[in-house]
């Protein structure tokens, strides 16, 4: 069994009361801070624990926390992220709704070490039944004394309030969010100027994720040292996994750096193997943004090392035979997957999403999804699988903000990968008319997905 | 468009609730209250918002009519044109058409023979399709109201269309 420092409590029966969660030696965190330490020597504590943002794009929260602008004689903002939207993501719902007051407790040391009175939860609006059951914890913890004016008697107070999103991918990209928050579009802004220095209303703003927020109680708990043991090399601490697609056992797992890709797929403590005993395809590892692994990929690095749940392994061959850990959103296909069609509906999200600002993202989106259509319906000719390849090319690096990316990495990488199965599509075209043509039959002319060996000791 | 919504007003209720919203954020700072106060605008006026509403919102927030309307036009959960009693909102992104989303848009569209974005003649369903709702573990699924109906197969489709329109009765 790995280490569990989020969800050790989650099934304590209560554990979303104050009582039962403050009996559970939660809010300790908060006393330890503000009694004992100085703001600075909280963010140093986080800058020693070596967490990397969980939104995605895994920045160090120490060092973000330390860019704050700290000579402004602004207010100064914690933001959290919680509008979870990267599909195949799912974890931070699982805290929001079960252990509300773990990241209130998270966001009041974090609060304090950046020096904010005021601090926002920007919630996206779907999880309308979620809405109250944080503002009832937040009552509690006003009410408690954690909340408001002079904290706990010292001399520091603090705000928290939740606002609703209105269903918008973008809006989980930090200056989008903050676009939304002041009650506008959420088009994301042109950096620099960073959030650090000119984020909400211009002032210093720190934006962070809700699990990352939710990690803080533990860090100061046990030290940022003995965090740091956790795990390997710059990929330190516990991670939540959200597991998804053609498993036994879809859910919400926290894991422990390092732990073996293989372990994680085919492990009954996790996702417990491929259903109806299938033969696994391809994993998209980090939430729909990262580049997508066949199965040998996934297990192994090119070089044939095991593939491990870290930062540093999932990226190890860097786009040409690595993906990246992003949001933990981890979408699992069996055989009977059709790529091209999976990455048309990716594509569609992504066109559908896109906010308009810049000509690459819109209208590479909208070609992209065209030209995926055409493919998968089966009127794609061979020179499209190029062109799109081109087009992927021509948004990446080209846009305000990393949506643009998030769209060119899947399909540069599924052309790379499964460029067989494309050209499939197109030589095939009456057997693809069918939408189900891989469900019915699974997909191996002369690419076969390998077959990974189940584990044999599983402890 | 006549929309029998010129004279709307919020109850008392939802006016103290939006005068605490507005309290959240730093004076002159008011627009932040738009998203909230829309929520709160489509839940008690009919399930969409008319442009007497959106006027009646800016009005409330001292932004421009065109301020509302640039914001309930770019977020999905917005409704822009009258819906039915109860909207579906049924996921369609990659992870959920992978535990078969596409079969369950379509049945219900047979069902309710309605296409995606339409609403049914006698005024009780809008069938809506969504992005990624962060429940692709237990997909397929829908949002009706508060809640998401999860793990859905055709059957448990049927069962929740039923319970829906007798809970409209
Ligand atoms: C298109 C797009 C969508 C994003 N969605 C989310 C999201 O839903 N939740 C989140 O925490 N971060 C999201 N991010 C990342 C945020 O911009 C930001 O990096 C993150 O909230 C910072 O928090 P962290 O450092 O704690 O991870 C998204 C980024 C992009 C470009
Ligand atoms: S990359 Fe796309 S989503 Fe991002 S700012 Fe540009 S148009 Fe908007
Ligand atoms: S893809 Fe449907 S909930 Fe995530």
């Amino acid at each position: 069994m790995g280490r569990k420092l989020l969800l050790d409590k989650l099934d304590i029966p209560g554990i979303n009361t104050f009582q039962v969660y403050r009996q559970n030696g939660g809010y300790n965190s908060v006393e330890k801070a503000l009694k004992t330490m100085t703001p600075d020597e909280v963010t140093e504590e986080v800058k020693k624990s070596g967490l990397r943002g969980r939104g995605g794009a895994g920045f160090p929260m120490g060092m973000k926390w330390s860019f704050i602008d700290k000579k402004s004689d602004k207010p100064r903002y914690l933001v959290v992220n919680a509008d979870e939207s990267e599909p195949g993501t799912f974890k931070d719902r699982t805290l929001l709704d079960k252990l509300p007051h773990l990241l209130i407790e998270g966001m009041i040391s974090a609060s304090y070490a950046l020096g904010a009175n005021t601090a926002y939860i920007y919630m996206r609006g779907e999880f309308r039944w979620i809405f109250p059951k944080l503002e009832a914890a937040i009552d509690e913890a006003y009410a408690a004394g954690f909340l408001g004016k002079n904290i706990l008697g010292t001399d520091y107070s603090l705000d928290i309030y939740v606002q609703p999103g209105g269903g918008a991918y973008i809006c989980g990209e930090e200056t989008a969010l903050i676009e939304s928050l002041e009650g506008k579009r959420g088009n994301p802004r042109i950096k620099p100027p960073f959030p650090a220095v000119s984020g909400l209303w211009g002032c210093p703003t720190v934006v962070n994720n809700v699990e990352s927020i939710a990690t803080v109680p533990a860090i100061l708990n046990m030290t940022g040292d003995e965090y740091a043991k956790i795990g390997i090399g710059r990929s330190t601490g516990t991670k939540l996994i959200s597991a998804c697609g053609h498993i036994n056992k879809p859910g919400v797992y926290e894991i422990e750096m390092g732990l073996p890709v293989e372990e994680f797929i085919y492990s009954d403590e996790y996702c417990g193997g491929i259903r109806n005993n299938r033969k696994l395809k391809a994993v998209v590892a980090g939430g729909s943004s990262v580049p997508i692994l066949p199965a040998d990929l996934i297990l192994k690095t090119a070089n044939g090392e095991p593939r491990l749940m870290t930062y540093e392994s999932l990226s190890d061959g860097g786009f040409v035979s690595g993906t990246m850990l992003g949001s933990g959103g981890f979408i699992v296909m069996d055989e009977t997957t059709c790529i091209v069609r999976n990455l048309w509906n990716f594509t569609r999200f992504y066109h559908h999403e896109s906010c308009g600002q810049c000509s690459p993202c819109r209208e590479g989106t909208a070609w992209m999804e065209k030209v995926l259509h055409k493919i998968e319906s089966g009127h794609g000719k061979m020179s499209d699988i190029d062109l799109l390849v081109n087009v992927a090319k021509n948004i990446e690096g080209n846009t305000i903000c990393p949506l643009g990316d998030a769209a060119a990495w899947p399909v540069a990488s599924a052309i790379r990968h499964f460029r067989e199965e494309f050209e499939y599509h197109v030589l095939n075209s009456d057997k693809v008319k069918n939408p189900k043509h891989f469900e019915l039959e699974p997909f191996s002319p002369t690419l076969k997905p390998v077959e990974p060996q189940p584990l044999e000791t599983v402890n | 468009m006549e929309t029998g919504q010129e004279n709307v007003q919020f109850s008392e209720e939802t006016l103290k609730v939006i005068g605490k919203i507005i309290k959240r954020y730093p004076e002159g700072k008011q627009k932040s209250a738009l998203l909230p106060v829309l929520h709160l605008a489509q839940a008690e006026f009919g399930g969409w918002l008319s442009a007497p509403v959106m006027e009646y919102v800016a009005r409330m927030l001292h932004i421009k009519p065109v301020e509302v309307f640039e914001v309930a036009s770019f977020y999905t959960m917005f409704n822009l044109e009258p819906v039915g009693k109860c909207v579906l909102e049924v996921c369609r992104t990659g992870p959920c058409w992978l535990m078969g989303a596409e079969d369950i848009i379509a049945h219900i569209e047979n069902k309710l023979n309605i296409k995606a974005g339409g609403t049914t003649a006698d005024g009780m369903f809008t069938l809506k399709t969504v992005e990624c709702m962060a429940s692709c573990g237990t997909a397929p699924m829908l949002q009706m109201g508060d809640h998401y109906y999860e793990n859905l197969d055709n059957n448990k489709v049927d069962e929740l269309l039923e319970k829906f329109k007798n809970s409209q009765q």
